[in-house]
């Protein structure tokens, strides 16, 4: 495999406290500039496998990151690399302002408060968000809701995006304009999705995910067509 | 209970919000021992679901219903010091957004129901919930139901402390009003500890442990304190200010407050309503120096 | 719900809006004080009280009667009180109780009205109160959006199914069947806490909250202070 891998991982296992064996030898590697979806049934591990990557779950195996090994004294650097976007942006956006979010990585990052505050006014910017800094999450629209979430892992200026199952609660018009400011992020992805047509849109391969292992990869299509999956 | 602004006498409220802060401030720290700052959320996530449990209504029969006042619930799952936080803050939220309460009697509320209340909660879970499965079950009732009494019943005695009138059959309907709506809460919390813990039975702490001494002395201390309390206020609606009058310290007190501003403020000072407050400082103190000094004099009794 | 009216009244942009938390938790620490303590508040005083604080409504763009409505939730306890006072021969008493309370109860709403409550709880960070304390209270007001919308759901799913709390099954089933929903609700909660504990770890969280400054205590904001203050008192005084 190349070393360049910007996410690789080998035989990684793992286990529940209850003893759900959530992943069973996955294998997986993300190369720079690619957009790679993931597929597969609710159950069936890609949720558990994303938490892997940063270190918010260990189990057996090797991940690296940008070459650097998930370990516990390379979390602040490996958490700097990977922008996780979590499912549901309520769990995301815990501050009391949008700008307070966003600039809670940065502020994370031990820079200095007018630093941070002009990071997260320039990732508002580049989610097209700068209107509703002054505003309570719990005001926006769920696409507004994404795309704040999305500018508050920018604002680490990651290398690598992370998003799981981005289009959950969206709307037709919210998913188009998260797919347009998608497309003109430089980041790799790494999109775990239900939605095979957003998948075609912006990945350029895809792995399918089935009893806590991938039991397909290809192009999307390939991928949909061959595990039945429309 | 949660007592508005303007029902409380000067005194009243201002020791116990002189006492209330302190005791927040021991809960803060213990918090803090136990949890880091990443676990903010948990405390405030299950103070917002006991803010919105108040919308799930129990029925009672007779057509009522009653709901979670939740004190006791929370302290079965984070333990009294960070329940006291949640319930502190969800007392300020209720006062400030909802009119739920007053922003100067905080003290008074914070003191009953996150305060006192929890502890009050807290303590039969600690003496008796590490036993058999019967005891646990009492001792989760009796929890709840004695975190709503007590509460309920420090406020009615603050309330006659201030002087508002309580004919004796109102006093006797408003008991027998809190006594049915602590066994409400004592029936709801231990339904709804069972219920959690068939989702999962680590949710809820495992008690007992070694303060069991410690905790059967403060148990007993608070209800005598409560009784001698209700006993007090019944006899003496101004019953705080007169143990100051009495014992002189009122007078010193004002001395102490007005001295550094009497050259040109001594007529203010000498008003009314400063020398009720340090009156009820006054007398607070010389209730809470007792109480220390009794727990000291027992303390020093046991390690000898 | 309630807490969102209050909300929406809280994002305007007048000049009240405009004051910096920390004044407007100050001031009104002083005006409830006043109020407090003012002896047997006469009429006169409380009018005037009454007055500027429709007067702060009014300037304020937030709708008067609306803003007396939400102040009226203290009233039931305050004429229960005020009528047990009238009937046992203290009238004075009976005036005072639901006056005190009810201006105190508007004063609060005007600054609650007027301040998004994120800021407010954070102005209280200037008078002392541990951030600790202020951080909880602010994550209590923030998911009480979430969980109260969740709370709501559950309640219309149980009325659409007979109820917890409607005549139909026997007492007991519906009595469990309200513990299981708040369980079933207190699970949710926890799941959420974590994902949000999850989410700070992920963008480094290393267990300290560094936040961003309070914003410049301006000229503006003396003013209004000092000024509030004096009138506060002056008014006590009539
Ligand atoms: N906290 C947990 N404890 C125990 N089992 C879990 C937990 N979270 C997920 N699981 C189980 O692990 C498996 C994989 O879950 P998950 O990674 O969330 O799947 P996906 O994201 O693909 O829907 C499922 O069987 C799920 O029930
Ligand atoms: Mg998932």
């Amino acid at each position: 495999m190349p070393k360049s891998s910007l996410i690789r991982v080998r035989n990684l296992r793992f286990r529940y406290p209850d003893g759900t064996q959530a992943l069973d030898g996955v294998a997986f590697d993300l190369l720079p500039g690619e957009c790679v979806a993931v597929l597969g049934p609710n159950g069936s591990g890609k949720t558990t496998f994303l938490m892997h990557l940063n270190g918010l779950l260990s189990g057996e195996g090797e991940i690296s990151i940008c070459g650097i090994p998930v370990q516990k004294n390379t979390l602040p650097e490996i958490r700097q690399k990977i922008g996780f976007v979590f499912q549901n942006s309520d769990d995301q956006l815990f501050m009391p302002t949008v700008l307070d979010d966003v600039a809670f990585g940065p502020l994370n990052l031990g820079m200095a408060p007018e630093q941070a505050s002009d990071r997260a006014r320039r990732a508002l910017e580049q989610v097209g968000m700068q209107h509703a800094q002054g505003k309570a999450p719990y005001h926006l629209s769920a696409g507004q809701k994404k795309r704040v979430a999305i500018a508050g892992v920018l604002a680490m200026e990651p290398a690598i995006l992370v998003l799981d199952e981005p289009t959950t609660f969206l709307d037709p018009p919210g998913r188009r304009a998260l797919l347009e400011l998608l497309k003109t992020l430089p980041q790799a992805k790494l999109l775990v999705t239900h939605d095979v047509g957003f998948a075609m849109d912006l990945a350029d391969r895809a792995v399918f995910f089935d009893q806590g292992n991938i039991t397909a990869t290809g192009t999307v299509e390939h991928v949909a067509e061959k595990c039945g999956w429309r | 209970m949660h007592i508005p602004d303007g029902f409380l006498s000067t005194p009243v409220w201002a020791a116990l919000d002189v006492l209330a802060a302190p005791a927040v401030g021991l809960a803060v720290r213990k918090t803090r021992r136990e949890f880091d700052e990443g676990r903010i959320p948990l405390l405030g996530v299950l103070g917002a679901f006991v803010f919105a449990a108040q919308m799930i209504n129990f029925p009672v029969g007779v057509g009522t219903s009653g709901h979670l006042v939740g004190g006791a619930l929370l302290a079965y799952v984070l333990g009294w010091p960070a329940a006291s936080v949640v319930m502190t803050a969800i007392l300020a939220i209720q006062a400030l957004v909802f009119q739920d309460g007053g922003i100067l009697a905080l003290g008074a509320n914070v003191t009953n129901m996150a305060i006192v209340g929890v502890l009050v909660g807290y303590l039969p879970f600690q003496l008796w919930g590490g036993g058999g499965a019967t005891a646990r079950k009492i001792a989760i009732f009796a929890g709840g139901f004695a975190s709503v009494l007590v509460s309920a019943l420090l406020a009615l005695v603050q309330l006659a402390l201030s002087g508002v009138p309580m004919p004796a059959p109102i006093a006797g309907i408003s008991v027998g009003l809190f006594v049915v709506s602590a066994l409400l809460e004592g029936a709801i919390t231990l339904a709804v500890v069972q219920a959690i813990e068939t989702i999962n039975p680590g949710f809820v702490r495992t008690a007992g442990g070694s303060h069991r001494r410690g905790a059967t002395i403060v148990l007993a201390t608070a209800v005598f304190l409560a009784a001698v309390g209700v006993i007090f206020a019944s006899a003496h609606p101004d019953g705080l200010e007169q143990l100051a009058i009495k014992t002189g310290i009122s007078q010193r007190a004002t001395n102490l407050f007005a001295t550094p501003f009497s050259d040109y403020e001594a007529g203010f000072l000498q008003s009314a309503w400063l020398r009720k407050a340090a009156a009820g400082l006054a007398g607070l103190a010389l209730v809470c120096g007792a109480c220390i000094g009794f727990g000291r004099v027992v303390a020093r009794k046991r390690s000898a | 719900m309630h807490h969102a009216v209050i909300e929406r009244w809280s994002q305007g942009h007048s000049f009240l809006h405009r004051r910096d938390a920390r004044a407007k938790a100050a001031a009104l620490l002083v005006l409830l004080t006043a109020i407090a303590t003012a002896p047997g508040l006469p009429v006169a005083a409380g009018s005037v009280y009454f007055a500027i604080l429709i007067f702060g409504f009014a300037a304020a763009r937030v709708p008067v009667r609306g803003a007396l409505a939400r102040a009226a939730a203290v009233l039931p306890f305050s004429l229960a009180f005020a009528a047990i006072a009238a009937a046992s021969g203290d009238p004075a008493r009976a005036a005072i109780l639901p006056g005190k309370s009810y201006l105190s109860a508007l004063a609060v709403l005007l600054v609650v009205a007027t301040t998004p409550l994120p800021k407010l709880l954070r102005g209280f960070e200037g008078i002392g109160v541990p951030r600790f304390l202020l951080m909880v209270g602010q994550f209590v007001y923030r998911y009480l959006f979430v969980i109260a919308g969740q709370a709501a759901s559950m309640r219309l799913a149980a009325s659409c199914r007979g109820g917890f709390g409607k005549s139909g099954s026997a007492h007991k089933t519906r009595f469990s069947a309200a513990a299981g929903a708040l369980a079933v609700l207190f699970a949710r909660s926890y799941g959420a806490a974590e994902n949000i504990h999850r989410s700070m770890l992920s963008r480094g969280f290393e267990g300290h909250f560094h936040l961003l400054r309070n914003p410049r205590f301006g000229p503006a904001d003396w003013t209004f202070l000092l000024s509030s203050v004096a009138v506060a008192v002056a008014v006590r005084g009539i």
